[in-house]
């Protein structure tokens, strides 16, 4: 492997890597527009020029491969020359509006100017004009006059998405990002090329002046809007309420994981956050009083619940419970355990398929549209649609007494006279779920859980990977997590489960599952680890494991 | 060779776009030779000759036909460039007008010294006529067996392709060319990997320019010694200098490389009409920095241009007399750089256009005291800074007006402002 020397740091680089990786990995920090790691490399935009030495011209460092020996200056008065030369070419003929600018507080042009730019400028020519505030897709508006002409967003639509939509015409400072004639960005993948914008020219109509970025605040998450689990960051605004318009997470932006995910997410994932302050969201508790849902209190209901349950417990009725595969690795392992232990209950189904098969491709999206499948089957559920089935005839039948549903929408997978049936069949129907749907308008209780963004635990995506989902706001109303609500349950029928946090609940889960064994939310970390169903971790990940727990309490 | 010691110059007014015509002058017979010969034979020919590549970077041609890697397991192709945009430069449509057979002798000859058995001639897309010329040319060798399934009777295969350009002057960068004939657009490439080991379709391939190729047949004829003994130590031969502006005979001329610029200018073009005094050459296409008339004296030479801070390029003279106006040839030359710069980097696509802006506004009468520092400053952070040559040349070409006749841009400067602030009292108690 060469060895090289950047700014006097000598390292030891794979080979084959360029001076601008080299420089990433030893936290070297070499200004880009062009260069994106999850792209090919083009060497277009100059501005990663750096000094090598024997070299008579400056190098890109993006595109300059390591050579044993090789020494690289990125601060002698050449290098700052060259890189403050070509900022200033950049905004030669940019309209420089960065007071109406969303990208503005995140605007690569901005920070590089603050950085390694500072000069007074000596242009005094017209700017060339260009098509401003096009709407170049669903959910991208163009300026070309911000485009530095970067071609990551081409980059992206050729390599990434391999659609092919994006191109520059025009020769010269003329030169302009559009789409070719007849196309526009809307495939299934488009907003990333706003992610990867350097500057304002890509920007997202969804976001175009909600907010000031700097007003933000991120949380690492989950996807949930399939099985895939991208990395993402929630973005909230809590320093500047009245801008959310009755919306508490401004963005979705993708997390880099270069096991899931790498830099992308897809569109429809990240505008899946939207049911979280839905107009269907459910945040109060509620009961069926003669025949209509009233609202009501934990302190009212959770008695009522507790002596439906009790009655049909004592009266050797049956009790079913339908999971979902979007609760929480915590909340299926609670609701487990008070089944098993409390209720009796022993086998509950999870999914309920959707009538229509899903869009899915051989990238991210996934056909399964839930985050935690994989989890409810390490965690002994019935992942088979037909056992839903079995438990709605049941119902239907008059075999069930009192019936636990969480999340589903039964109509969405099956034939309404069949869910009309079940639900009627059971005495009691209480509903746990964060929105409303056609089956909690037929509950007689309907208990609101939180969505992911509020609240902790882990979902395990289609490949076993176990990741953590964290609080980004509060929870909506009387709105609390599945666990919890378990919990509390289980504080007045039974065995109490001892849970304060939901860390708690996977702390004992790791010991009573197999899959999961070993794991710990410090060790699962930012980027997660991989279950398996024999209950050993992947060698690697073992390792990794151990070495974060170790990290993480020292 | 003629009686009067020029190689091409009886093919092209021979018209040899004829079969028969070129016949006359031996023609096939290089290619037959070669082809008896070994591929490395052959090679070593052209390198002994000091043929350099007359497209525009002088680079020897051997040693760039050697880079080709030896038992290639894709296919390798040859392409010529006949995309002749650089102002200034007009030899190759004549070759291609009126010789085009022994461009195709060359392309035989090279093709299979480097193992081609395709090869594209990529030509300008004004180039109408010469393009047409060229088609009917190779039907006629297609037809006589010298093209095609085994050629002139060997197991030798070669098929030979005319693409036309559509009319972008940095497809004669030879990746921009590449990319061009394969369908994209024509930006020019990040080297390495250069052509030679990567380059039309993923593999090797070689670029050479008209002229270059159609010198190959004569040496393989005459021998490398004939042709580099004509040349000066590293660079042998003749070429073809075209030569334009305030001369009495405009032209080209076919000479053998050294001979001094003086010489050009006064006894081939015929001097300057009306006696005028020069006041500025350029001596390879508008990329090539300008020289004073006190630099004439320079042999046409690559090495001994490049000592003096210039280029032979394409060897397109431009002369200049005493009436010229400097900052107007600049601007000519900059707009040009502007018009054409593909886009791809920052420094050349934006800096072209800012230079173009101020030359403007200078000819304009909105000229301002720092606008000479301005422009020399801006060419200055172009140059080097690129991916292609283009972006060189605008900032060469800068400094070079600059540098060499700060004076005269100087007087026009303070001419101007004078006007100005007599023409706009207002303006001038403002300021
Ligand atoms: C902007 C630009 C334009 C060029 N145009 C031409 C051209 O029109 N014809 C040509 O033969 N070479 C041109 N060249 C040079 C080619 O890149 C290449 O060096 C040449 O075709 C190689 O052939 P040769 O070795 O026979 O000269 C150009 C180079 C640049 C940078
Ligand atoms: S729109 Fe953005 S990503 Fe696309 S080329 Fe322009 S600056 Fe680059
Ligand atoms: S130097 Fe100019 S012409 Fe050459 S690649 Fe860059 S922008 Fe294109």
């Amino acid at each position: 492997m060469p060895t090289i020397t950047i700014d006097g740091k000598e390292l030891t680089v794979e080979k084959g890597k360029t001076i601008i990786q080299a420089a990433d990995e030893a936290g070297i920090d070499i200004p880009r527009y062009c260069y994106h790691p999850g792209l090919s490399i083009v060497g277009q935009c100059r501005i990663c020029l750096v000094e090598v030495e024997k070299m008579p011209k400056l190098q890109v460092a993006c595109y300059t491969p390591v050579m044993d020996g090789m020494v690289v200056h990125t601060q002698s008065e050449r290098a700052r020359k060259g890189r403050k030369d070509v900022l200033e070419f950049l905004l030669v003929n940019h309209p420089i509006d960065c007071p109406v600018c969303d990208q503005a507080g995140e605007c690569f042009l901005q920070d590089y100017y603050m950085k390694f730019g500072l000069y007074d400028s000596k242009m005094l020519e017209d700017k060339n004009k260009k098509s401003k505030a096009v709407p170049i897709g669903k959910h991208i508006v163009l300026d070309s006059e911000r485009c530095i002409l970067c071609t990551r967003c081409i980059r992206f639509c050729d390599e990434v998405s391999k659609t092919n939509e994006l191109g520059i015409f025009h020769r010269g400072d003329h030169a302009e990002l559009l789409p070719y004639p007849g196309k526009t960005v809307d495939n299934p993948y488009s907003v990333n090329v706003v992610d990867i914008c350097p500057v304002g020219a890509l920007t997202e109509k969804d976001f175009r002046f909600r907010t000031r970025v700097w007003y933000l605040d991120e949380t690492n998450s989950v996807c949930t809007g399939c099985s895939t689990g991208c990395n993402i960051e929630v973005h909230t605004n809590k320093k500047r309420e009245y801008k959310n318009e009755g919306r508490r997470v401004t963005r979705l932006k993708p997390r880099f994981n270069k096991d899931v995910n790498e830099y992308w997410i897809c569109d429809e994932g990240r505008y899946s956050f939207t049911y979280v302050d839905a107009a269907d969201r459910l945040g109060v508790v509620m009961k069926r009083v003669k025949g209509e849902l009233q609202e009501s209190t934990w302190a009212e209901v959770m008695p009522e619940v507790l002596t439906a349950l009790q009655s049909a417990k004592e009266n050797n009725k049956r009790i079913a419970v339908l999971g979902s595969p979007k609760m929480t690795n915590e909340d299926l392992f609670a609701l487990k355990k008070f089944a098993s232990q409390t209720l009796g209950v022993s086998q509950m189904p999870v999914t309920v398929l959707p009538k229509e098969k899903p869009f899915s491709d051989d990238f991210l999206i996934r056909e399964d549209k839930n985050p935690n499948t994989k989890g409810a089957g390490y965690l002994g559920y019935d992942t088979d649609h037909k056992a839903t089935r079995k438990l709605l005839d049941d119902c239907a039948s008059g075999g069930v007494e009192l019936l636990i549903i969480f999340h589903h929408d039964l109509e969405a997978g099956f034939e309404t006279e069949l869910v009309k049936s079940a639900l009627s069949g059971a005495k009691t129907v209480v509903f746990v779920g964060s929105n409303a749907n056609t089956t909690s308008a037929r509950a007689t209780y309907i208990l609101p859980s939180c969505t992911y963004v509020e609240k902790e635990g882990t979902f395990t995506n289609f490949a076993g990977r176990v990741q953590k989902i964290n609080r980004a706001i509060e929870p909506l109303g009387d709105s609390l997590p599945e666990w919890t609500i378990i919990r509390n349950l289980s504080r007045k029928i039974g065995k109490a489960l001892a849970y304060f946090e939901a860390e708690d609940v996977f702390k004992d889960l790791t010991k009573n599952t197999a899959a999961f064994s070993g794991m710990s939310y410090s060790a699962i970390g930012d980027g997660g680890l991989v279950a398996e169903e024999n209950g050993k971790l992947k060698q690697g990940d073992a390792k990794a494991a151990a070495q974060k727990t170790e990290t993480a309490t020292a | 060779m003629s009686k009067n010691g020029k190689i091409l110059t009886p093919l092209i007014e021979n018209d040899c776009n004829l079969l028969e015509n070129y016949k006359k002058f031996k023609g096939y017979e290089a290619a037959k030779k070669a082809l008896k010969m070994s591929q490395d034979e052959v090679i070593e020919e052209v390198q002994k000759s000091n043929l350099r590549g007359l497209g525009g970077a002088g680079f020897p041609t051997g040693r760039k036909w050697a880079f080709i890697p030896k038992n290639s397991q894709k296919p390798v192709y040859l392409v010529i460039n006949c995309d002749e945009s650089e102002p200034g430069t007009f030899k190759d449509k004549y070759i291609v007008s009126s010789a085009t057979h022994v461009l195709i002798e060359g392309i035989i000859i090279a093709s299979y010294a480097i193992g081609a058995h395709t090869c594209y001639i990529y030509i300008r897309g004004e180039y109408v006529e010469p393009a047409r010329r060229i088609e009917a040319a190779i039907k006629e060798a297609y037809d006589a067996g010298i093209l095609g399934k085994k050629v002139l009777g060997t197991d030798f295969n070669l098929d030979v392709y005319v693409h036309r350009g559509a009319g972008a002057y940095i497809c004669g960068e030879e990746t921009a060319l590449l990319n061009s004939l394969e369908g994209k657009k024509g930006w020019p490439r990040m080297k390495p990997p250069f052509p030679a080991i990567e380059g039309l379709f993923r593999c090797p391939t070689i670029v050479n320019n008209v002229e270059t190729i159609a010198y190959v047949p004569p040496i393989i004829q005459n021998g490398p010694k004939w042709f580099a003994d004509m040349g000066t130590e590293r660079s042998g031969g003749m070429r073809f200098y075209g030569i334009s502006g305030n001369v009495n005979k405009p032209g080209i001329y076919e000479l053998p490389v050294g001979t001094p610029l003086r010489e050009m200018i006064y006894e081939h073009a015929g001097g300057i009409p009306g006696g005028k005094a020069l006041k500025c050459v350029v001596p390879g296409g508008v990329s090539a920095p300008p020289l004073r008339p006190d630099e004439i004296d320079v042999p046409m030479d690559p090495d001994a241009l490049a000592k003096i801070g210039t280029m032979i390029g394409s060897a397109g003279i431009i002369v200049m007399d005493e009436d010229t106006n400097l900052v107007e040839m600049l601007m000519a030359s900059i707009r040009f750089y502007h018009h054409e710069s593909c886009a791809q980097c920052t420094p050349c696509r934006e800096g072209t256009g800012w230079l173009d802006k101020i030359l403007q506004r200078m000819l304009s009468g909105g000229a301002r005291e720092r606008d000479i520092d301005d422009l020399y400053e801006i060419g200055d952070s172009i140059f080097g800074n690129t991916i292609c040559p283009l972006g060189d040349s605008a900032g060469m070409v800068a400094k070079g007006y600059i540098d060499k006749f700060r004076g005269e841009f100087e007087a026009y400067l303070s001419k101007s402002i004078a006007a100005k602030s007599a023409n706009s009292p207002e303006l001038k108690k403002a300021s």
